[in-house]
């Protein structure tokens, strides 16, 4: 499987069909699979190789080796060696247990069973035995085995069905040909002497593309994707087709697709790795200093002291000694950047995606879908979101169409006459038509009527109806029919011709066989004029049982209307005014025409197709250019309206996400109006705005001038929409200063089309485009490519640092949710490829306020707590040893016992901090909610930054110094009650091990602010444990079995019986806790955040409820959700009105609370004057308390 | 209901850990905790701190540099590194009732016992009593494991090697006669040391083990010799070598050497003046160390130790402090809320 990469550069693949000898020459891969990665015996040295790759484990094992030279080793091996065992042999049993399980996929993989044709008769062969040049018979519902060139079929014409599921998560069926000559040798037996030769593309990734050649007696014939069927796909429909193998096992198109994808990093990884970095640097420094400190005292006092210490033979100058020295003091202050950081970090991750998939409030029970963090290592900046990019159909509409109106030779169709009436009534189809869906639904009668009467264009437009489409039928019994459509809006259209009696009964490669008013008919498809996103339009060209020839066409309306016969003119100005009702109702809108043909006009378009077909070179182009030629002069019959229904509760989770200052931008390939109109039904556009900037410049010119106009009316205030006739270019704009236009956020909208966009994307002037995009509250782009998208959102993470979010459900988003730090998918309709390359997944779009607000923001905060306690601790723990390092000749002697080093940060401090970085919780989930705005210090990095990061390493080295001087001060002339001295190395140990178990256990329990079961096991836990595993290292059993490891025996009880020992602990204690104690209470009183007044609040609320009663537990929390989000938001959003004053409300609050105390101080003399008079409920509810 | 339950089976489990429900206890630093705990701790530590500094005051102590480093201190003619068993009287007088138990320490400054290297060069199974070790010292004793002959040293080590071997005779010049105060050393070294963590080769006589081995360099007698009259303080459980095996964590330390417990002075040293017998043997000038007694008596939180109770009586007062400060911050700040 190796080898094909190295053979990947040559220009072409040569296959002759059975002919094994002749394929052999060029040793191309057998049909044999290996995912997996390692066998028994590779599996140790390619795995530690793998894991040794990571920085962090290459750095950990060269400490060990420094350790193993005596004349450094200032710590045992095993302090290394323990944790970096732990870690490495987790990884490789998780490693392991994956590749055990590729291994059985691969085995049962390439043990599947094909028929291979050998020496002329079929035989069955293992998949694995399949070789290039084999020719295979596939039978229905069968796995492709290889990339195969379709030889023949069983159905007419070489045709054959398949289902590309597993290849590009379309579930909707597919046509393959096989080119004509071969699919005429039917049987084994000819085939067994077919000797055509492929020469065609070496093995590549390209799904939707083949280019090769045929040669077979003497004749060229061109292959193309269309020949093709890929491994991983399904037969269906298609009895038995026989296919010649091209490309096999790793060179297939599956698994040539099968790449790792991009590895997302977290805002926080960067800075964590950056700050390891400076750790490293500084551990150098601490390195030097003591080595300077060594060289010094070495000479001034060691050479002297040479009488009783001489110095080892190897070191024979203090040089030299402060050289080893250096080496020694890296290895003991190593700990400041523990293995186990990055473990736990792992750990926390998982942890909290684990809550993620299994929030009941993220199922989805009408899908059965759970939400599902496919990447487990962005949690936390879920909690730091700014932008949120949302495709429209399927993310924020539910992608189910109905048929909701039509506009049939100028007269509309499904107007419901009055909305405040009485509903009306469901049209029943079933006594008209006995094929008709149960499940459609349509309540204009007069359209059934006209059906009825004959009128002869609308038998024609639902003719088109049922005869223009790819849909695939299947009738599972007599009657019921399954429609297996490509698209959604496709399947609404042939339903509602099957309801309205135009039934798409079944169809062959050369036919379509209907059912018209109950009369069976059947046409003869001459030519599928197919779809594709340039054309947006398809056509069919069949001829009717009478034989006359027409094409049906339905595309857009802006390239349909393009190419009607002029004699349409009226017919098409009324039909533009339905199509820009529909589209301002916010439906998507198709026009219908046709054009009769005559036998001659067929004939001479069909060769000319023909050879267009057959070219090698621009292939598509000239199909393209062929289409283009017959697709004119067509007669308008109508237009289709279909309704695009919104999904549950967008609009609230729009309001609230938008509350918590995350700005939405949808990225839509839809036309204007219609991404405009789902824009203002999903409340992202309110009447209240200001303005809402339109951008829909064709040219360069036009787009620079529509932006700068739009930018002085930003600036300016608004003094109307001059769109129509923009001013001329000011004078170079001064740049505007960017924190005005923040500040002028809240009142204006951008909708901006994609050709403008290409323009704005352009480098000159997306500076231009960002800041004025970004000073509206809302953008939407319509028309915009997959390829915009994320240049949109690549643009945003340029120039504005901050993390961004994509959601999307279909193929067309997949660049976007790649190039966005977040990418989530909508496991929706549109099949599975955002899924797939999504970090996270769930089925309803409302989810995301959850995903952000509650759980993002948990993450965050939960991370960033544990990050700030996690340096705290392992510098208050490391930096002991530089304070002894001047009292000990600098000589690397440890302050602790080296048990007590390996085993500090894996069991005495590792669990409780883990527990607080898993569990912990400010506010309630719903209060989260409920308050938007706290989510705010995740998008600011309030939480955990550098100035965040500097606390707490002082905080740790405060605590160094007090840790080691106390002990010092209290020890040095301290006796036991019966005269020994305490001030022995040992006892010294002890105490000072102990003092720090203990302060940053009462540091935890400071810092941990949702203590459950959990946190109290781990808590407690550990503290026994540290008493616990001590008494044992130092009792007497162990040192009987080592005495030369277990040095301290008998340290533990000698010093902890010492009333003077706890006494120092005490004191340490205290000095260490007590001002961070005063520190955080009157910054909670001067200072407090919002999650504090918040919590505060909720405390005081419980105490009123129940007096007499501590809150032991956080809030009511049987339904909180439904509640909180009912009280907070189902009146605010009904009136625009109520929105603005909350989130004013909000913003005032936000901006009190983030002022220095003394402005607090001044404004709580004034707090009278300054209550504002609101009435809105939530404003009340906030500056209660 | 199949259906239903076909329907919800990815549904996620409904448990208070999955939900993230657990019961919890959410701590606030709130005023009506805060403050009555700093004044509480503020109380206790300073009744601590007095406690601790009266029972302080109340300890003796008195120490005496020996090292002669001045000309005219007695002990200055045996620093001359040639005289060989030089012997020296250091005279001081008790002015009061010196309170019994009275315990005699040594002192020595600057003196890095807690070295690395140093700390290392023993070898822990030679000294719980193995006797393959005596034939082969462990390599961390270099450069004391073997001699220049290359015969093992035992015990082998820089620890071992630098043995303290000053000894000191304690006189009470009673009417013009020398009174000796009997000194006892017994159960001066801690009970694991004495009993677990060195142990002598079970070899008897004692003298048979050491067979082929050589003493410590500076050592003036072999181990076995330590204490002849006494098999149980003899070897490797000589009070003395345990009190200086047991390395000090800091360059300026004191050993326990003796106690003084029986007989007259069991009630301690009356007031007088007494005679210090010094004979004279470690050389500390050359790294510019010094050498001292000391002799205290101890409470019940040992021996004496100002820094502790004055650093209890600070952070108490800092605590009422802060509590106060914070009842100001709070009034003003919370109150008005309150309401």
């Amino acid at each position: 499987a190796q080898t094909n990469s190295s053979r990947r550069p040559k220009e072409e693949r040569r296959v002759r069909a059975n002919d094994r000898e002749y394929n052999e020459k060029f040793q191309y891969a057998s049909n044999c699979i290996m995912t997996s990665k390692y066998n028994i015996i590779t599996f140790l040295p390619v795995n530690l190789f793998e894991q040794f790759q990571e920085v962090a484990n290459t750095y950990f094992l060269f400490l060990l080796i420094l350790q193993l030279i005596p004349q450094i080793s200032s710590l045992s091996w095993f302090t290394t060696i323990v944790p970096l065992a732990l870690v490495l042999s987790i990884t490789a049993v998780k490693d392991a247990t994956d590749d055990y399980f590729r291994h059985k996929s691969d085995n049962q993989v390439n043990n599947r069973q094909s028929q291979v044709l050998i020496r002329g008769s079929l035989q069955n062969e293992k998949w694995m035995n399949v070789r290039v040049g084999d020719i295979i018979k596939l039978e229905n519902n069968q796995f492709v085995a290889a990339d195969l060139l379709l030889l023949s079929s069983s159905e007419p014409h070489g045709l054959c069905y398949i289902e590309t599921a597993e290849l590009d998560g379309e579930t909707n069926m597919k046509v393959r040909q096989s080119v004509s000559v071969t699919s005429e040798l039917g049987d084994p037996n000819n085939l067994a002497s077919f000797d055509g030769e492929v020469v065609c593309e070496p093995p590549n990734n390209k799904l939707d593309r083949f280019c090769g050649t045929l040669y077979w007696r003497d004749k060229k014939y061109t292959l193309t994707n269309q020949n093709m069927l890929l491994r991983g796909c399904v037969l269906r429909n298609t009895e038995a087709c026989y296919g010649l193998v091209i490309f096999a096992g790793p060179d297939t198109k599956l698994m040539q697709n099968s790449g790792r994808t991009k590895f997302k990093r977290t805002s926080i990884d960067r800075l964590m790795n950056t700050l390891v970095l400076w750790i490293f640097g500084f551990l150098v420094c601490m390195g030097v200093i003591l080595a300077v400190g060594n060289a010094v005292w070495e000479r001034e006092v060691g050479s002297l002291f040479q009488s009783y210490l001489p110095w080892d033979p190897p070191v024979d100058n203090f040089l030299f000694s402060a050289f080893l020295s250096f080496w020694s003091y890296v290895i003991i202050l190593n700990t400041v950047v523990p293995i186990s950081l990055y473990v736990s970090v792992e750990v926390i991750r998982l942890g909290h995606s684990y809550f993620i998939n299994w929030d009941q409030q993220m199922f989805c029970s009408q899908c059965n879908t759970a939400a599902e963090a496919r990447t487990t290592t962005l949690n936390e900046e879920l909690g730091q979101v700014e932008y949120i990019f949302s495709d429209k159909t399927g993310t924020l509409t539910q992608n189910i169409m109905s048929f909701n109106k039509c506009s049939i030779n100028g007269q509309t169709y499904g107007e419901v006459t009055d909305p405040l009436g009485p509903q009306p009534k469901r049209l029943d189809f079933t006594p008209f038509n006995p094929l008709a869906d149960p499940d459609f639904c349509f309540y204009d009668d007069t359209l059934l009527e006209s059906v009825k009467v004959g009128d002869l264009h609308t038998h024609e437009f639902f003719r088109l109806l049922s005869l223009c489409h790819t849909v695939m039928s299947e009738e599972k019994s007599e009657g019921e029919l399954v429609y297996k459509a490509q698209s959604p809006d496709e399947g609404a259209l042939v339903t509602a011709a099957r309801n309205f009696g135009f039934v798409f009964r079944s169809r062959t490669p050369g036919t379509i066989t209907t059912i018209e008013m109950g009369r069976p008919v059947t046409y003869t498809l001459l030519a599928i004029l197919d779809f594709n996103n340039i054309r947006k339009r398809m056509s069919v060209i069949v001829r009717n049982p009478e034989g006359k020839i027409r094409l049906y066409c339905k595309g857009a309306d802006t390239v349909l209307l393009e190419r009607l016969h002029p004699c349409n003119h009226e017919l098409m100005n009324i039909t533009s005014d339905h199509l820009n009702e529909y589209a301002a109702d916010g439906l998507r809108t198709l026009a219908l025409a046709y054009r009769d043909l005559s036998e001659d006009e067929w004939e001479a378009w069909s060769a000319s197709h023909r050879c267009a077909d057959k070219a090698t070179d621009c292939r598509e182009d000239r199909l393209a250019a062929a289409y283009e030629q017959i697709e004119q002069d067509m007669m308008l019959l109508g237009a289709t309206a279909i309704e695009d229904k919104l999904q549950e509760g967008v609009p609230e989770t729009i309001a609230v996400l938008s509350l918590a200052n995350i700005k939405i931008w949808v990225l839509t390939g839809d036309k204007q109006e219609t991404a405009v109109n789902i824009g203002y039904s999903c409340k992202m556009l309110t009447d209240d705005m200001t303005e809402v900037f339109i951008i829909s410049g064709h040219t360069v010119q036009s787009v620079r001038q529509e932006l700068r106009s739009e930018h002085v009316n930003g600036t300016g205030g608004g003094e109307g929409k001059q769109l129509q006739c923009p001013p001329p270019p000011p004078p170079p704009p001064p740049p505007p200063p960017s924190n005005l236009m923040d500040n002028i956020s809240g009142e204006f909208a951008l909708i901006i089309n994609g050709h403008s966009l290409a323009h704005a994307l352009e480098a000159d002037m997306e500076t231009e485009f960002v800041s004025t995009a970004c000073a509206c509250k809302a953008v939407i782009c319509c028309r915009v490519t997959p390829l915009q998208k994320a240049q949109v959102v690549e643009l945003i993470k340029k120039h504005k640092k901050a993390v961004t979010l994509a959601i999307g459900d279909g193929a067309n988003d997949v660049s976007m949710i790649k190039s966005a730090h977040i990418g989530v998918g909508i496991s929706g309709q549109e099949g599975i490829q955002a899924v797939l390359a999504s970090d996270y997944s769930f089925s309803q779009f409302r989810f995301l306020q959850r995903l952000l607000l509650v759980h993002g923001r948990w993450s965050y905060l939960r991370m960033c707590r544990f990050l700030c306690y996690f340096f705290y601790k392992n510098f208050a723990f490391t930096m002991v040893h530089f304070w002894f390092g001047f009292f000990c000749g600098f000589s690397a002697q440890t302050v602790y016992d080296q048990y007590f080093i390996t085993l500090y940060n894996i069991v005495y401090t590792s669990l409780p901090v883990l527990a607080m970085g898993i569990f912990d919780q400010d506010v309630p989930d719903q209060r989260s909610l409920e308050y938007p705005k706290l989510y705010e210090p995740g998008q600011l990095n309030l939480l955990f930054n550098k100035k965040e990061f500097f606390i707490c390493i002082a905080q740790g080295i405060y605590t160094s110094v007090v840790l080691f001087f106390v002990p010092y001060a209290v020890l040095s002339d301290a006796t036991q009650s019966n005269g020994v001295p305490l001030a022995d190395y040992q006892t010294f140990a002890v105490t000072t091990a102990t003092a720090l178990v203990i302060v940053v256990s009462v540091q935890i329990t400071l810092d941990t602010g949702f203590w459950t079961v959990i946190n109290h096991v781990f808590v407690w836990g550990s503290l026994g444990s540290y008493f616990t595993i001590m008494f044992a290292l130092h009792s007497q059993t162990l040192f009987r079995i080592f005495p030369n490891q277990f040095h301290f025996v008998g340290s533990a009880q000698s010093t902890l019986l010492q009333p003077v020992v706890w006494l120092t602990i005490a004191l340490a204690t205290a000095i260490c806790i007590v001002p961070v104690l005063a520190f955080r209470f009157l910054k909670l009183d001067l200072k407090p955040q919002l999650s504090d007044t918040v919590r505060y609040t909720q405390l005081v609320r419980q105490k009123k409820r129940k007096p007499g009663r501590l809150g032991a537990r956080g809030g009511s929390r049987r339904s909180g959700y439904a509640f909180a989000h009912q009280e907070g938001f189902g009146e605010l959003i009904t009136s625009g009105k109520n929105m603005r004053l909350s989130s004013l409300a909000l913003a005032t609050f936000a901006s009190r609370h983030s002022s220095s105390w003394i402005d607090t101080l001044r404004r709580k003399k004034h707090t009278h004057a300054h209550t504002p008079p609101t009435g809105a409920e939530t404003a009340v509810k906030i500056t209660y308390y | 209901m199949v259906k239903q339950e076909k329907a919800s089976a990815n549904r996620p489990d409904n448990t208070a850990f999955t939900q993230q429900r657990l019961p919890a206890w959410q701590p606030m630093l709130s005023a009506g905790i805060v403050i009555p705990g700093f004044v509480l701790i503020g109380l206790a530590f300073i009744g601590i701190g007095v406690a601790l500094f009266v029972t302080s005051r109340g300890i003796q102590v008195l120490e005496i540099d020996y090292t002669g480093v001045e000309q005219n201190s007695p002990c200055f003619p045996c620093t001359d590194q040639n005289r060989k068993n030089c012997v020296c009287d250091v005279n001081f007088s008790i002015d009061t009732l010196f309170q019994g138990p009275v315990f005699f320490y040594y002192g020595l400054s600057n003196y890095f016992q807690n070295y690395r290297k140093y700390g290392v060069s023993k070898d822990d199974y030679q000294l719980s009593g193995d006797l393959s070790y005596f034939k082969a010292p462990s390599s961390t004793c270099s450069p004391y494991e073997y001699d220049k002959n290359n015969k093992p040293i035992v015990p082998c080590g820089s620890v071992a090697n630098s043995m303290f071997n000053d000894t000191f005779k304690l006189f009470q010049i009673v009417n013009g006669a020398k009174k000796q105060v009997s000194l006892d050393g017994k159960g001066i070294a801690w009970w694991t040391d004495y009993n677990i963590k060195y142990r002598n080769p079970s070899v008897t006589p004692l003298k048979n083990a050491f067979n082929g081995t050589v003493k410590p360099l500076f050592w003036s007698k072999p181990a076995y010799e330590l204490d002849l009259s006494d098999p149980a303080n003899n070897g490797f459980i000589n009070q003395d070598f345990l009190v200086w095996m047991r390395r000090a964590a800091l360059p300026n330390f004191r050993k326990l050497y003796r106690r003084i417990t029986d007989g007259d002075y069991a009630q301690g040293l009356p007031a007088g003046n007494y005679t210090l017998e010094v004979s004279y043997n470690y050389p500390v000038l050359s790294f510019g160390g010094r050498k001292k007694v000391v002799f205290s008596n101890v409470s019940w939180m040992g021996g004496k130790n100002e820094f502790l109770g004055i650093a209890y009586l600070v952070i108490g007062s800092m605590c009422v402090f802060m509590s106060i400060v914070m009842l100001i911050v709070y009034a003003k700040f919370k109150f008005p809320e309150e309401d």
